[in-house]
């Protein structure tokens, strides 16, 4: 605790180390990932990641930075990837030389494009205009995608084929590792870019506008424009993201531009934290563990990430980067430790009642869709039998335990909290 | 030809008639709350999932009496503890929590009665044809429907412009904080009329639920034209989504019906093309298949043109 | 906190105990199908009757290459494309070299795509696809690979045998055409118009119509323009809700010609359709049901409905898919892919339903007599669903009538 925050205050008397510390953390951690999770899982899920990192930031652009709420986002990524796999098809046939790697630029091209032509007339206004339009377009091109099969493949979609044009170092990208090298650098590059543009004049007037569309047009800033231009570039980065996926999966079909995944980048945003840059970035990630690994132990994953985004959506609208920086100012103090035994008194019987509350889920469901007479199950490799009473009354002694024992301790967690997060001056008074 | 004509027409109003008590619910919803409710589709679901419930002990009448009352006290629960909970947060957190509820009850709906379609049934005795034209039934249930919905209509129309509480909410659609100040309820008569549209969109899945299939995808399938309904009639405006209810519902309909495509008003000004090119989809578009997208269409172009809908007087 | 180190004990033992399971010979055959969303209630189905067949078939007759068992694990792919490309990855990471899968042929196509690059770029890690449902005839067409094979009749073959059936039928004069918008949906449309234009050239097709998958409300006006177009049959490939809402409107418009369809029974199809549409309702599928073809196959199908008293043997064609893996396997002598492969190219099998059945080598796709049955609540033994309705089945269309020569399948064999 104190070696890390003496590093902090010796990085803070040099400004520029500062300000890099954190991307070359994020460069070596990139590098550093497959090695740890070196299973061929394990790079799915972060080449996923990866993907979906890139195209809720650009979502980002738009929900946390401009303010305009879309639900037809997709729209960009999609067309990106159908451009990039067409493109790795001419490349494929030979009609013209490029090299691979670079493709997901074109991805990005037509999501430019179609975010000047959708943009020109859907950034007019902002609010619930702008966020019924992106649903109409959304909708529009979902359902146009299965009627223009020449384009979009129809149900079956398009694939290509990744490992032909010019190689990389003899390289070819026929391994995931090496797709992997290849989203991590396209990663990089266009979350540094991402994060730059936040910080332009033109990043900048996007908060204004969001904040007080009134007060910008004063200081002399078409409101309109700024979200034009906020808009163009979204629809640019969620093509390369769509880019991308064409390069990772080498197929990509109308799903990934209809509703659902519209739906899923909104999400993803959300639950990371839209008022912060790396918000979305901490919810492309738990949303890809929560789909990959969560659905893998359980049927009803969805109906989790549900609970979850609700509660989210009403309880801490700053998602859970808000969370995390919540406790900036207890760090920033000092006063970080003082939370923790709190927060371990409050955290067991909050896990009790949690892990009470996904049995009882998990059990009912499991009465409902097993097989006549077969009432064992299995939960975190304990079995026990679901129609039996000593199971419910653990489950129940668990819920309503860990509950009542949950509510009890929220006192002293807000006690802890607010001692925690006194203003220095007020806390040096009464200690002394 | 008069026949295809005549059947579309009857088929279409249904829909039209049907869709309309999902979108007066939603309609006053948003005109008051100036919330666009996400989940009302959600609601519709629940509806048909309740009664189908109902009806499997109790029979069906009984479910089209409870599951709507059901339904619409769960919708007071939700604006109640939820979305008057989610209001301080803002507009945009607002429509967030609608949609992340429509995810949640879908899932919800998938945990409780699985993911399979439903038996629902209509009851047996309006299980026959009631009358048949040029060969081809109309069913009773369908008649049933229509009387239904009408009824409804007739009814709304009466409480909104007759009746006391008909003046108060007409009032809070216009002006809820001057309404406030002469001492009415506000957040009350919210949570009534929330709680009433679920009612509506309950009744409406009661009724749908053994015609259109009770399955775990009906709310989305629905969900968004309904709000194609509201935005197009216009804010606030009840007249304005019944008209636009029966528009898209006839326009849905006979975009089926009438087999016209881009070729065949090509070959009108005798221009052929080469089946063969990048834009042969285009040419061989029909009517029946754009059909599903043209309330999208609509959807934009009114956005675009004409931001207060058809009838009303406020912008979206 | 005594609870919750119970817990990890627990947990330990669980991995621990699940460790030494996958050390011994088991061999694992992947199920990449939905198990979750819409087509749940299908996959699912398809899930536990392979793991009933892999139990019955093989594991309970002590297994194959002196007891090695079958153990079928189930990936969900949320019937998409992109997701099962996702869980192959998963199980190629796990070891399993044989995947089944069935339901779309969207699926289909991406996952055969991606298995044919996998074993070009992995030759280690190679796997073998068996379909046992998608039917779009592209899979052993054009498209075709060494590592696919399909179990099923494709739609070319089970249109054959329809039209045959529809030719046979003087009455018919007028034929409507309906289906979904996608590769599938074109298929049989294609496909029905070419046979009938062959077998009955003076039929009328008065209605060659597509609607968006999955989309449609109401199918009302759909039903409206048939009974308008005086069509004398139909003809469908619709599957899941389209073919409910479909059958549901046909019976209330009151249309009383026969129904040709491909997929109108079970999970929950049949019990929804119901008196609605008894003598109506027409397949085309392998495997009878009704009456029960052999002994043998009764007691099977009653075994898996004690098991599973809301499902039925829907596809029996993944009893097939089972044991003609576990005989390629004995009869290569390991579980290499290639050599198992090579086995099944060409292999002839006698189901247990008494058909001679054989897996054609050029284009790995298996010839089997096809049948049309009728939907209907009279002379049904084994019914779907528990609803007293059940397939009864009219029509017989030998292996060898129904064989249609592969059209354009090149394959690259591995040397």
């Amino acid at each position: 605790m104190s070696e890390i925050a003496k590093t902090s205050s010796s990085a803070a008397s040099r400004p520029l180390l500062k300000t890099l510390t954190p991307w070359i953390g994020f460069l070596i951690l990139l590098l550093a990932l497959p090695n740890i999770f070196s299973s061929n899982s394990g790079l799915y899920t972060m080449n996923l990641m990866g993907i979906f990192i890139i195209f809720a930031l650009s979502y980002n652009m738009l929900l946390g930075q401009g303010g305009m709420l879309s639900f037809g986002h997709a729209v960009y990524f999609g067309l990106g990837g159908f451009m990039s796999v067409h493109f790795m098809n001419y490349i494929e046939d030979g009609a013209f030389v490029f090299p691979m790697y670079l493709i997901p630029i074109f991805g990005g091209l037509i999501g430019l494009v179609f975010g000047i032509i959708i943009g020109s007339f859907s950034t007019r206004r902002a609010g619930t205009v702008f966020a019924m339009i992106s649903l109409g377009v959304g909708e529009l091109m979902a359902s146009s995608s299965l009627i223009f099969v020449a384009f979009f493949g129809g149900e079956e979609g398009v694939s290509g084929d990744r490992t032909t044009g010019p190689e990389l170092a003899g390289i070819n990208f026929g391994q995931d590792i090496h797709i992997y090298y290849l989203i991590a650098a396209w990663v990089f590059v266009t979350v540094t870019l991402m994060y730059l543009f936040s910080r332009t004049p033109a990043g900048r007037m996007a908060n204004a506008v969001r904040d007080n569309a009134e007060r910008a047009e004063f200081v002399g800033y078409s409101q309109r424009k700024v979200r034009f231009v906020s808009f163009c570039a979204s629809g640019f980065f969620a093509g390369i993201a769509g880019g991308l996926f064409a390069l990772n999966f080498e197929i990509v079909t109308e799903e990934n531009l209809n509703a659902l995944t519209s739906g899923t980048v909104l999400l993803m945003a959300y639950i990371g934290g839209v008022g912060f840059f790396i918000g979305p970035i901490v919810g492309a990630v738990l949303f890809t563990l929560l789909q990959s690994i969560l659905s893998n132990y359980t049927d009803i994953w969805q109906l989790y990430v549900g609970i979850l985004f609700v509660l989210t959506v009403m309880y801490v609208p700053q998602g859970l980067t808000g969370i995390i920086v919540m406790h900036s100012a207890a760090w920033r103090m000092k006063r970080l430790g003082s939370l923790i035994l709190p927060y371990i008194r409050i955290g067991i019987p909050a896990l009790a009642m949690l892990a009470g509350i996904a049995a009882f889920l998990e059990t009912i469901h499991h009465v409902r869709t097993a097989f006549e007479g077969d009432t064992l199950m299995s939960l975190m490799g304990i079995e026990f039998d679901s129609h039996g009473v000593v199971s419910w009354i653990v489950i129940l002694a668990l819920v309503f335990v860990g509950g009542f024992l949950t509510r009890m301790q929220l006192r002293q967690l807000r006690d802890a909290w607010e001692t925690a997060n006194k203003p220095p001056a007020q806390t040096e008074g009464s200690g002394s | 030809m008069f026949e295809l004509i005549f059947f579309s027409l009857l088929n279409g109003i249904v829909t039209g008639l049907l869709l309309f008590m999902l979108a007066s619910g939603l309609t006053l919803i948003f005109s008051m709350m100036g919330v666009l409710n996400f989940a009302h589709a959600s609601f519709y679901m629940l509806g048909a999932y309740v009664a189908y419930t109902i009806s499997m002990y109790l029979g069906f009448w009984v479910g089209l009496i409870v599951a709507p009352i059901l339904v619409g006290l769960m919708g007071a629960v939700v604006e109640r503890y939820g979305l008057r909970y989610v209001h301080r947060w803002g507009h945009v957190a607002e429509l967030i929590f609608t949609f992340g509820l429509a995810f949640l009850i879908e899932e919800v709906v998938q945990f409780i009665w699985g993911k399979d379609t439903k038996a629902y049934h209509e009851p047996e005795i309006l299980q026959f044809p009631l009358f048949t034209f040029f060969g081809q039934n109309f069913p009773a249930y369908k008649a049933f429907m229509l009387l239904v919905s009408i009824g409804i209509f007739i009814m709304l129309l009466l409480i909104l412009t007759r009746s006391r509480v008909g003046l108060i909410i007409q009032a809070a659609i216009h002006k809820p904080n001057m309404t406030a100040m002469l001492g009415h309820n506000v957040p009350l008569v919210f949570m009534g009329v929330f709680g009433v549209g679920c009612a509506l969109a309950g009744l409406a899945g009661v009724i749908a639920g053994p015609a259109l299939g009770t399955f775990p995808g009906m709310a989305v399938v629905l969900g968004s034209i309904v709000f194609v309904i509201v935005v197009v009639g216009g804010l606030g405006s009840l007249t304005g989504a019944f008209v636009a209810s029966l528009l898209i519902g006839l326009l849905q309909t006979f975009a089926i019906a009438l087999d016209y495509s881009v070729n065949d008003l090509l070959q009108l000004f005798n221009i052929s093309f080469d089946a063969d090119s990048a834009f042969r989809d285009l040419w061989t578009l029909s009517l029946p298949q754009i059909a599903p997208i043209l309330p999208y269409l609509l959807l934009v172009l009114i956005l675009i043109f004409r931001p207060t809908g058809l009838f009303g007087n406020r912008e979206t | 906190m005594k609870l919750k180190s119970k817990i990890l004990i627990g947990a330990a033992f669980a991995a621990l105990s699940a460790f030494t399971a996958q050390a011994a010979d088991t061999i694992k055959i992947a199920f990449i199908d939905p198990l979750s969303g819409p087509f749940a209630a299908t996959g699912t189905n398809g899930y536990n009757q392979y793991q009933f067949a892999a139990d019955v078939l093989v594991n309970q007759k002590g297994g194959v290459l002196g007891g090695q068992m079958f153990e079928v694990v189930g990936f969900d792919n949320k019937i998409s494309p992109k997701e099962s490309l996702v869980q192959l990855k998963r199980a190629i990471g796990e070891g399993i070299h044989f995947v089944v899968q069935g339901n779309s042929s969207g699926v289909a196509h991406a996952l055969t795509d991606a298995i044919k690059k996998n074993n070009e770029r992995n030759p280690e890690q190679r796997v073998l696809f068996m379909n046992y449902s998608a039917v779009d005839p592209a899979l052993t067409n054009e498209d075709c690979n060494f590592w696919h094979f399909r179990f099923d009749a494709n739609a070319d073959i089970k249109m054959s045998a329809l039209t045959d059936a529809i030719a046979a039928r003087e009455d018919i004069k007028k034929v409507y055409i309906i289906g979904q918008d996608y590769s599938f949906g074109k298929a049989v449309a294609a496909a029905a118009v070419k046979f009938l234009g062959e077998k009955r050239p003076d039929i009328e097709i008065v209605g060659n119509e597509l609607h968006p998958i999955g989309k449609v409300k109401d199918f009302t006006p759909y039903a409206t323009k048939i009974r308008a177009s005086e069509a004398g049959a139909v003809i469908t490939g619709n599957w899941g809700a389209d073919m409910v809402g479909l059958a549901k409107a046909i019976g209330d418009a009151g249309i009383d010609a026969p129904v040709y369809t491909y997929y109108a029974a079970n999970d929950g199809i049949t019990k929804t359709i119901g008196a609605a549409g008894k003598d109506k309702i027409r397949l085309v599928h392998e495997g009878r049901v009704n009456p029960p073809p052999t002994d043998e196959y009764k007691a099977y199908h009653m075994a898996f409905k004690e098991r599973y008293p809301d499902s039925d043997i829907s596809q029996f064609r993944i009893a097939n898919v089972i044991s003609m893996l576990a005989m390629a396997m004995e009869q290569a002598g390991s579980t290499d892919v290639v050599a198992v492969a090579k086995q099944l190219e060409g292999m002839e099998y006698t189901t247990m339903q008494g058909d001679k059945v054989y897996m054609r080598a050029e284009d790995h796709q298996l010839i089997q007599p096809v049948y049309i049955s009728v939907h209907t609540d009279e002379n049904v033994v084994l019914d779907a669903d528990n609803s007293g309705y059940g397939l009864v089945t009219e029509t017989t269309v030998s292996a060898e009538d129904a064989a249609i020569p592969p059209l354009g399948c090149k394959m690259e064999r591995p040397s």
